[in-house]
């Protein structure tokens, strides 16, 4: 986050550490980043949606086109309206992110492998009935 | 307030930006940069429970039991338009947060009146489309595919709705409250919230959506 995005109106100047203080922050700028992340965003949406009608894209890539936009706008999104950034009071935001796409990628292509891998040892139900018999 | 900005430099001056490296340097946090960091931890948590309702729909997105499939009900112009619907609130969300910066009371009150119509369309399209399926026998209860859906689609859903709420709440506070400094960072923890809702619905338009047009 940015530090200027929501300051205390300065008081008697006696700013204690830790109490947010005054700086300056300008309407024009913010507007510009949000004006820039809603057109790249705008961009990538409308990009995804063309995806699946096109034949451009070779049929058995478009999936992957997909997530690749999806990803692509996630991280836009992280830019430029939550304000993730390289700042260091925003190294804590970015660890605690890091961490948690851990956690998403072992939540979710954990599932999808452990899933796969038991539906292609079950056996079919015509090995089931002969092993009935 | 830029009156005031000789009396701040009278006093030793806080570290300068260049000088903080977030290890402690320049004294402890602002503290709306440690309210920020609380609330991100709970948006982690929250996005780490939506990956378990996201794995469920992948694993079980062909188990339509002989039911009907992803291609033969979704309906993506539906879905186009809720997501312009997100996008763009999320975009008058963040005006709003500019606003907020400024000070500007009508400015907050009207982007955030736009955040929150925009917001509701998209729980109506939604609550819309549910009821569309429900009526065309494709309810939760038709399949693995159709249980797994509800309760992701439901799921962020859910969170519009709560959102919302906590959107009005925020309306309300302003203008009884004005820009107090609890306030301004109980905002900032709703922004935050809101842009995380967006982001979660673009994995859920790309993944259930987009995906399921394909097969």
């Amino acid at each position: 986050m940015k530090d200027n995005v929501f300051p205390l109106p300065a008081g008697d100047g006696d700013i204690a550490p830790g109490v947010d203080n005054e700086e300056h922050s300008s309407f024009k700028a913010g507007l510009r980043s949000y004006l820039i992340g809603l057109a790249i965003a705008a961009a990538l949406t409308v990009a995804s949606f063309w995806a699946v009608d096109t034949h451009l894209i070779y049929g058995a890539g478009v999936p992957a086109a997909i997530v690749t936009l999806a990803i692509a706008q996630m991280g836009i999104h992280l830019v430029f309206f939550l304000h993730i950034t390289t700042a260091p009071d925003n190294t804590n935001n970015v660890l605690a992110l890091a961490f948690g796409v851990i956690i998403v990628a072992f939540v979710v292509l954990g599932s999808l492998w452990i899933m796969a891998h038991l539906s292609q040892m079950q056996p079919s139900m015509e090995q089931l009935m002969r092993m009935q018999r | 307030m830029s009156a005031e900005a000789p009396a701040v430099s009278m006093i030793a001056a806080p570290a300068s930006p260049v000088d903080v490296t977030g290890h402690g340097d320049g004294g402890p946090a602002p503290r709306h940069i440690i309210v920020g960091y609380g609330f991100w931890i709970f948006l982690i948590s929250d996005i780490v429970m939506f990956s378990a309702f996201f794995a469920a729909y992948a694993v079980l997105a062909s188990a339509t039991a002989g039911g009907p499939g992803p291609k033969q009900l979704f309906d993506l112009h539906n879905v186009a338009i809720e997501t312009a619907c997100l996008l763009l609130s999320s975009f008058s969300c963040g005006i709003a947060s500019l606003a907020v910066a400024d000070r500007r009371i009508w400015l907050t009150q009207g982007a955030l009146l736009v955040t929150g119509l925009l917001g509701a369309t998209f729980l109506g399209l939604e609550v819309h489309e549910f009821a569309h399926l429900v009526a065309a026998n494709a309810g939760p209860e038709r399949s693995a595919f159709l249980s797994s859906f509800f309760a992701l689609v439901g799921c962020h859903g859910a969170h519009i709705t709560a959102g919302l709420l906590w959107l009005g709440t925020m309306m309300a506070q302003f203008q009884a409250k004005g820009f107090r400094a609890d306030i301004r960072r109980r905002y900032l923890c709703f922004s935050l919230f809101w842009h995380a809702l967006d982001i979660v619905w673009v994995a859920i338009f790309s993944l259930v959506y987009l995906n399921g047009a394909l097969t």
